[in-house]
């Protein structure tokens, strides 16, 4: 427990050492806000503007959090799909590479021909960025279940569904914790990307302006708000993926709680 | 080097298992080769069978057979009378490689087949914090495993998760009890105990048992009947009935007549050897 607090102690310090020195070698350098602006300066346009820039933000998080729902949804549906047999797995990987092989800033104006700008673009862009690593890690989970753990439940008679429910699902469930870590950050990316090439909201679009004002002490507030936000995302799915998929790394709160 | 089939017992009001001249392969053509040759087996209701014979000589194919998860290319399997899937027969499982299940404790892994298997399966909502528990938890008492119940499975040594796999396959008074290698991986002490415990409980529930198994002891020790396979192909050479009396013990293991039994049927195995092929 103590090395634990320790690490935490020195991430804490590296975090805020990181901004003294960027602090500092703006002093030191002459810097001009232009180019990058102090933290202190960041943090006080962030402080000012914060009337104007709290509903942009609520934007952001609102498009994210729906885009991320929604390919969740359809990422467990189709990595069930592609992994619950041998077969499908194998015929249907290629296409799925290919998809995802795609770079997603791409499809946004094919998604502003369809839905027209604004919100929905957005939410199309943040969905189809975190579908991928979540097909793939639930496929993946569901597809390398041993076939003992199968057979098992097949001299019992179990059904298909009944293998799934209870044991290709929660066998599959650190893969699938693993992939929403990534995939939540992920569809900040593409809200983020949609919003600053089609809408008029939200803190892609407030960055967007800003730049074309040249005032980047907001461009940077802006990067700070989307930082903030990614981190406490990744930090509630961490905590959510630690209760339920303890097991797979043999804690011992898991095993006493 | 060709031996005599050895013959199935006549078929009687009490036979509970029954290969009729069962052959299984795998592949087509060239590439087709013979799991299983022509075999007939006949066991008795509440019978315990050890089937012992080289690597390879289709010994797990058996239990899968009757278990019904293959089916024979030829021939037919009949349990309980009907051809194997026809009847709902309670089957229990289990292997070398305990396969618990990480994400449950050992009192919901042994607790699984409850959760599977009609008529329970129906009742499992509404008994599994009351009389199902109480079972499990007799069953993991019965094994040795008292206060291990809320214990994970990497939290427990390799006997003592073979012991609660032993538990999951039994909570559901399985009729037909498969059993591949369960003591394989063991130690020799381990083993030897949980020889003891296995005799126990199948004394108590009577259920029918296939085991598998390498180690001719262990056969003498547990079985009322041992059937000697040979391989390629996979056949039945002989079949012989084990004379000792219940509750065996290890020191029994230890007498002439075991020995003589035990050394009988390990010549056998040895001479079964297929002849290598000269290239």
């Amino acid at each position: 427990m103590n090395q634990q607090l320790r690490l935490k102690i020195w991430s804490g310090v590296l975090i805020v050492g990181f901004f003294l020195l960027w602090e500092a070698l703006c002093w030191l350098f002459n810097v001009s806000d232009i180019i990058v602006p102090k933290p202190s300066q960041v943090i006080v346009t962030l402080i000012q503007r914060a009337p104007a820039l709290w509903p942009h933000t609520l934007q952001t998080l609102y498009t994210t959090i729906v885009g991320f729902g929604l390919g969740i949804v359809i990422g467990i549906a189709l990595g069930v799909l592609i992994g619950s047999s041998r077969l499908a797995y194998a015929v249907a990987y290629p296409l799925l590479v290919g998809f995802a092989s795609i770079p997603k800033v791409a499809v946004v104006p094919i998604f502003v021909l369809w839905f027209g700008a604004g919100t929905v673009p957005a939410v199309l862009t943040a969905m189809i960025m975190c579908i991928f690593p979540i097909v793939v890690n639930v496929a993946t989970g569901l597809a390398t279940t041993e076939p003992e753990l199968e057979d098992v439940m097949r001299a019992l008679r179990a059904t298909k569904t009944d293998i799934l429910w209870n044991v290709g699902l929660p066998r599959t469930m650190p893969f699938f914790f693993a992939s929403l870590k990534v995939s939540v950050t992920l569809a900040f990316v593409g809200t983020v990307i949609s919003e600053t090439v089609a809408s008029n909201r939200g803190i892609g679009n407030v960055m967007m302006i800003a730049s074309s004002n040249f005032d980047v002490p907001l461009v940077f507030a802006g990067l700070m708000i989307l930082a903030f936000l990614g981190v406490s995302l990744y930090a509630i799915f961490s905590l959510i993926e630690g209760r339920i998929t303890g097991w797979a790394h043999r804690k011992d709160e898991f095993a006493m709680g | 080097m060709t031996t005599a089939i050895a013959e199935a017992p006549p078929r009687t009001e009490d036979t509970f298992i029954e290969l009729e001249n069962v052959t299984l392969t795998y592949g087509h053509g060239e590439k087709q080769t013979t799991a299983l040759g022509l075999t007939n087996l006949r066991v008795n209701q509440g019978d315990f069978v050890a089937l012992v014979g080289p690597s390879g000589c289709g010994k797990s194919t058996i239990l899968k057979l009757v278990t019904g998860l293959i089916k024979a290319s030829e021939g037919y399997v009949y349990v309980a009378g009907r051809e194997v899937g026809a009847t709902p027969v309670r089957v229990g499982m289990a292997f070398q490689n305990p396969t618990m299940l990480p994400w449950l404790t050992v009192r919901d892994n042994v607790m699984m087949p409850l959760k599977i298997v009609p008529p329970f399966r129906q009742e499992y909502r509404s008994k599994k914090n009351t009389e199902f528990r109480d079972r499990a938890e007799a069953l993991l008492k019965e094994v040795g495993l008292a206060n291990f119940g809320d214990k994970h499975p990497w939290q427990l040594s390799g006997g003592m998760l073979q012991r609660a796999s032993l538990c999951r396959a039994l909570i559901h008074e399985p009729q037909l009890l498969m059993l591949d290698e369960p003591f394989g991986a063991l130690d020799q002490f381990t083993r030897e105990e949980l020889w003891a415990v296995m005799q126990e409980l199948w004394m108590k529930l009577k259920p029918t048992v296939l085991l598998v198994t390498h180690d001719l002891k262990e056969a003498g020790y547990l079985a009322t009947r041992i059937c000697v396979m040979r391989a390629r192909p996979g056949q039945i050479v002989d079949d012989a009935e084990v004379p000792f009396p219940r509750p065996r013990t290890i020191d029994m293991s230890y007498t002439p007549t075991f020995v003589s039994m035990t050394q009988r049927l390990r010549e056998l195995i040895v001479s079964q050897r297929p002849v290598k092929e000269t290239v």
